[in-house]
């Protein structure tokens, strides 16, 4: 990008870490049970806008997950994988994707941040840029 | 707010317990930080959604909740795993993968679980009672626990399940705390005839329309008959959970927490500003919920979106069992096909205990004589089962008439019991329709 100003915007450890990477923004909320493949990391839900794109290595950006409690285990099985997302933004809070984060740390494998920023902030981050997530909840565009 | 932990559920943190309570403990704070509690909740019992193998990280989770020592601290039954531990051929799954589910299951057995690998507990003996706090897996579960019990869970899933059963406490926050059982909308289904609110076949399509009209909210449901049974309650739900995000609902003069939809709605609460200002004889300060009137065209929809097969004449199987069959449920079946025989796969998932209950008095026998493969552990929809990978599935079950076409690659039917028996015996399809005209 020509715009040297680096965006930041500032959002609520929910697993506080450290991550970057591309920015996927997803524009419509995900079952990662059904919605993703953890072997592939890819988006395997035909009807979500997103499909067939991958998410592994991405700082994924998410409106709200939605569906089954399994997404726990889906989440867990992207960190065994290390197909998992450099780091997740959630426009809303979720326990479901965060507890399999939680245990994913239990058992050993390196966790991801993840972190909730409303949906306004999200919006600010620009499009096809690559973004970090720091410790404290700050996310910048690189 | 700060998370309040007593004596207790410290000692078992600091992990003079054992590693894996301490590991169990660890993300029950965790989950009860993400969601706000500021306190935990003893609980009486646990449902763990938890055996069903979707990757071996579910596997390794267990085991190692196994390796650190961990034992249910609460009585604790089993949802259903991805094998049929009765009758291992019925699943046609890799090896991998049947070792890993087989492991997955026992694991959970060795800290203590019951191994009931049932979706529908309730059936085999486990039943809290009004008022009682659980921690409880599993969509349908979840519904008929809170909403036919009266119990206390809020919507368990993997892993916090299991930790839930391993400490005996759960975050206090949701469903636990009464002041958010309260009913927000009054579904009014005085005019649906009560022809059709006396079948079967009607509360699979109401719990479909509810899931999709509500989404998470808490209904008092007034018009249906006191005498409305247990398994159409449990079909009720188990659809409302499928098609929506139901975990509560009230029936009023049949659930324990609504005697009357007032009571459902929640007035005469301590914490209620309407119970205070009723001793002046004025006018509740409580919001008005809404209410939906349930008429004919919400019910003919309901009814069409459980079938993706809607103009098909022939079917390639039958499923029934989801929630899990009940006894009652197989002494109706075996009634209805007096003894003729299918023409078509015809599955029926059940516990293993509720087999054994039939199989005592000679049903499971005469069943399997005309052709029924009676499914136990797990389910058609969960695991690979059906006899192809595509083809036209009939159903009785709300639930499977949802998940049937992802999971399973069949379009489904929808139909009474009735139906789905006498279109299997001749693989052509027969639906009555007139009970659903008014």
């Amino acid at each position: 990008m020509s715009d040297s100003a680096a965006i930041q915007v500032r959002g609520r450890p929910l697993i506080p870490g450290e991550g970057s990477g591309p920015l996927l923004r997803l524009t419509h909320p995900i079952s990662f049970w059904g919605g993703v493949d953890p072997t592939s990391g890819q988006i395997v839900d035909p009807r979500h806008p997103e499909f067939s794109s991958s998410i592994t290595g991405t700082v994924l950006a998410i409106p709200a997950a939605v569906g089954s409690s399994s997404s726990s285990a889906i989440m867990l099985e992207l960190l065994r994988e290390g197909t998992a997302p450099a780091a997740i933004l959630m426009g809303k809070a979720d326990a479901i994707l965060a507890l399999g984060g939680v245990v994913g740390g239990e058992l050993g494998y390196a966790p991801i941040p993840i972190i909730e920023v409303s949906a306004a902030e999200l919006e600010r981050l620009p499009d096809g840029t690559r973004v970090a997530v720091h410790a404290d909840g700050t996310v910048t565009s690189e | 707010m700060p998370l309040h932990l007593s004596e207790p559920e410290r000692h078992l943190l600091s992990g003079a317990s054992g590693e894996a309570a301490a590991m169990a403990m660890r993300v029950v704070t965790s989950a009860a930080e993400l969601l706000g509690a500021s306190s935990l909740v003893e609980i009486s019992s646990a449902h763990i959604d938890g055996c069903l193998h979707h990757g071996d990280g579910g596997v390794e989770f267990a085991e190692t909740l196994v390796k650190g020592g961990g034992e249910v601290a609460v009585p604790t039954t089993l949802n259903v795993g991805a094998l049929d531990l009765l009758h291992p051929d019925v699943v046609q799954a890799d090896a991998h993968k049947t070792d890993m589910a087989r492991r997955q299951m026992e694991a959970y057995v060795a800290m203590g679980a019951q191994p009931t690998f049932t979706c529908a507990p309730y059936q085999v003996g486990h039943e809290p009672g009004v008022g009682e706090q659980v921690a409880w897996g599993e969509s349908n579960a979840i519904a008929f626990v809170n909403s036919v019990l009266g119990a206390r869970t809020e919507r368990y899933g993997d892993f916090l399940d299991a930790c839930c059963a391993l400490t005996g406490r759960a975050p206090l926050y949701g469903l636990h705390l009464a002041e958010n059982r309260r009913a927000t909308v009054v579904v009014d289904a005085t005019d649906v005839p009560s022809e059709l609110k006396g079948r079967d076949v009607f509360f699979p399509v109401l719990g479909t329309w509810l899931g999709l009209e509500i989404g998470q909210e808490i209904s008092v449901i007034k018009g249906l008959p006191e005498s409305t049974t247990r398994d159409q309650l449990k079909a009720l739900g188990a659809a409302a959970a499928s098609s929506g995000a139901v975990a509560l609902f009230h029936v009023a003069g049949v659930t324990p927490e609504a005697p009357t939809v007032p009571a459902a709605l929640g007035l005469g609460l301590p914490s209620d500003p309407a119970a205070s200002n009723q001793s002046w004889g004025r006018q509740p300060m409580w919001p008005t919920p809404r209410t939906i009137e349930l008429d004919s065209g919400s019910v003919r929809a309901a009814l069409q979106r459980l079938s993706t097969a809607a103009g098909t004449d022939r079917i390639d199987a039958v499923a029934l069992g989801s929630p899990h069959f009940s006894a009652d449920e197989f002494r109706a079946l075996h009634h209805c096909l007096r003894g003729r025989q299918m023409g078509t796969p015809f599955y029926v998932c059940t516990a293993r205990d509720t087999l054994a209950e039939i199989d005592a008095i000679g049903i499971a026998d005469e069943l399997r004589a005309s052709g029924v493969e009676i499914v136990a552990d797990t389910c058609v929809v969960v695991t690979p089962i059906l006899p192809a990978k595509n083809g036209v599935l009939m159903t009785n079950s709300g639930k499977f008439a949802h998940y049937g076409p992802s999971n399973t690659g069949y379009d489904v039917l929808y139909g009474s019991l009735e139906d789905c028996v006498e279109s299997a015996i001749t693989g052509e399809v027969v639906r009555s329709s007139e009970v659903w005209v008014w």
